[in-house]
């Protein structure tokens, strides 16, 4: 708790249990919506710190060098941590794709929740046996001459995709930068597009 | 589903940035997390858009900031979901001063 004077907590609780109260009552709110709001959010991180630790090694050479060499120790230094992990690098010859072949390990401090495909039986093998396959149906369509290499996350070790920077984002700055890096792409089934011209 | 985190709310830029710790979000009290659900609800079930309390959000913490009052985030939130549900004709200051009282003298215990 903070140590500045305040109103004092009670006050505040019993103001707002007046108001749920209030807007229950005129049917303006359910107390169980509230619930479920609460709880959907407190579990939801969504991708944009990893999207901050991408964005950041687009823009910073030595970050990034510093990434690839050890990914638990660059995230720190964003501030980000509570896990082990290995960042791998998509180039134009070779693209990564992460699962996690036993359940469902996943670097949730960076990119929040597995999306409930990840999960999913028919995600966990078909990844290994038939990467191409699974990339096609994400819409990821790969040369045959590009090499796809498969990570196994596991509770020790967890894995992020640094995607490639798409073309024609040099003048765009590293916040914007990190607006453009989606959940997907950090897992490895899709690739960063570039910003649409609508939106530049 | 009114359970699926909206971008929009879960990552407002600037000041108005949800309290967070290693990525999640942190509520200190339960009111808070009351207090953030019943704006998100309102916002989900057309009460209000999200920009409407976002803009006064930010209007209260600037004029928090330059009161130099050491209120908590979730406080200012507070003020300003109560600010825009007043601008909106959803809430009667009276009667929450009302009721907050029937509260704090146990004439009434429970929500419903």
């Amino acid at each position: 708790m903070s140590h500045h004077h305040h109103e004092p907590e009670s006050v505040l609780s019993l103001r707002v249990r007046a108001l749920e109260s209030l807007l229950v009552e005129k049917k303006l709110v359910a107390s169980e919506a509230v619930d479920r709001i609460v709880s959907a959010y407190e579990e939801d991180i969504g991708p944009h710190n990893g999207a901050k630790v991408v964005a950041r090694a687009w823009v910073d050479p030595a970050y990034k060098q510093r990434l690839l060499a050890d990914g638990t120790e660059a995230i720190e230094e964003l501030g980000f941590g509570g896990v082990d992990l290995r960042v791998v690098e998509n180039t134009p010859g070779v693209h990564n794709l992460v699962v996690c072949t036993l359940c469902s390990c996943y670097p949730h401090a960076l990119i929040g929740l597995p999306p409930t495909w990840y999960k999913s039986f028919e995600y966990r093998s078909r990844a290994v046996r038939e990467p191409r396959v699974v990339l096609r149906e994400f819409g990821v369509e790969l040369p045959e001459s590009t090499e796809i290499r498969i990570w196994d996350s596991s509770a020790e070790l967890r894995y992020l995709v640094l995607p490639e920077r798409p073309a024609g984002t040099e003048n765009l700055r590293e916040a914007e930068l990190a607006e453009l890096v989606t959940r997907d792409a950090m897992i490895g089934v899709a690739v960063v597009q570039p910003p649409t011209p609508a939106a530049r | 589903m009114d359970a699926v985190p909206s971008r929009e709310i879960a990552d407002m830029p600037g000041q108005a940035a949800l309290p967070r710790k290693n990525g999640e979000l942190v509520f200190d009290e339960a009111w808070q997390g009351r207090t953030f659900g019943m704006t998100v609800a309102m916002s989900h079930d057309a009460s209000f858009k999200w920009s409407e309390f976002q803009a006064r959000l930010i209007d209260e913490i600037a004029r928090a900031e330059r009161a130099g009052e050491s209120s908590s985030y979730y406080e200012r939130w507070l003020r300003a979901f109560e600010r825009l549900l007043a601008d909106k004709g959803l809430l009667d200051a009276a009667a929450l001063a009302a009721r907050t009282k029937d509260f704090a003298t146990g004439r009434r215990d429970d929500v419903f």
